[in-house]
């Protein structure tokens, strides 16, 4: 059987996931938006234009927040079923909603709303699931 | 016709990533119970797994078909297509990691997936 540290854990590590994915993309969106296009396709250009990005705080601070995020999704794998994670984490699209409607100041159309709660409809649905049907690990 | 085979190499390959790397995952925790100090040799000896690699190998190709097939098509066809991973996903659970997809879970996967759908859609 399951046990309650089990699903407390797991959720845990999708709450992780959800914050750290949307948040790392922020920062590299940031980053590179503020490194701007390349100015030319060619290999020259393109050193030029990733040298750049790579000097900028903001994208490293992106890419850790990736890594951590990765780290968290393998662990989370490694004892909850994939069938589970999946979906659970699609509230990193609530959380990108949220993120753009109340600290970007962003419009957010009905339309996305009415989407965002069927996504936390579906994670609830799914939540209320074991998280793994295999064995413990 | 192009976009629908490189929309459903972007699914298919993200999917089948994802699926090799649950695998490699729950190989290395086999018989291990969960410390949160055996968390980063968890990580360590994943990287070990020539199933991870063949993971990463999936992913990139995911990746790369993606920004391919943005070349030429609308994000807001290809973005939203690629919602079907969801079903896609639980479909791999079931058949290839053996998981015991419950109704309940069927119906919250539909849920996210239209949700996706109306998310990428939506304005």
């Amino acid at each position: 059987m399951l046990s309650n540290a089990l699903r407390t854990r797991t959720n845990l590590f999708i709450a992780f996931i959800v914050i750290l994915n949307p948040l790392g993309n922020t920062f590299l969106r940031a980053g590179m938006s503020r490194a701007g296009a390349p100015s030319s396709w060619t290999s020259q250009g393109l050193a030029l234009f990733f040298g750049k990005a790579f000097q900028s705080g903001t994208i490293w601070l992106g890419m850790i927040l990736l890594m951590l995020f990765l780290i968290c999704y393998m662990l989370v794998l490694s004892w909850a079923d994939y069938s589970y994670v999946l979906p659970a984490s699609a509230g990193s699209y609530v959380v990108v909603g949220l993120l753009g409607s109340l600290v970007l100041g962003e419009h957010v159309p009905l339309g996305r709303w009415l989407g965002i709660g069927l996504i936390c409809a579906g994670a609830a649905l799914v939540g209320r699931t074991s998280p793994a049907t295999g064995m413990e690990g | 016709m192009r976009t629908a085979l490189l929309v459903a190499v972007v699914v298919l390959a993200g999917t089948g990533g994802d699926v090799l790397m649950t695998m490699a995952m729950k190989k290395v925790a086999r018989d291990e119970p969960w410390t949160w100090r055996g968390g980063p040799f968890r990580i360590l000896r994943a990287l070990a797994q020539p199933l991870l690699w063949a993971a990463v190998g999936l992913m990139v190709l995911s990746f790369l078909a993606f920004i391919t097939v943005l070349s030429w098509a609308n994000m807001t066809l290809v973005v939203p297509a690629t919602a079907t991973n969801y079903l896609v996903g639980a479909v791999g659970a079931r058949l290839l990691l053996k998981e015991r997809v419950s109704r309940m879970r069927w119906a919250g996967v539909l849920l996210v997936a239209a949700g996706v759908l109306l998310v990428c859609t939506a304005g």
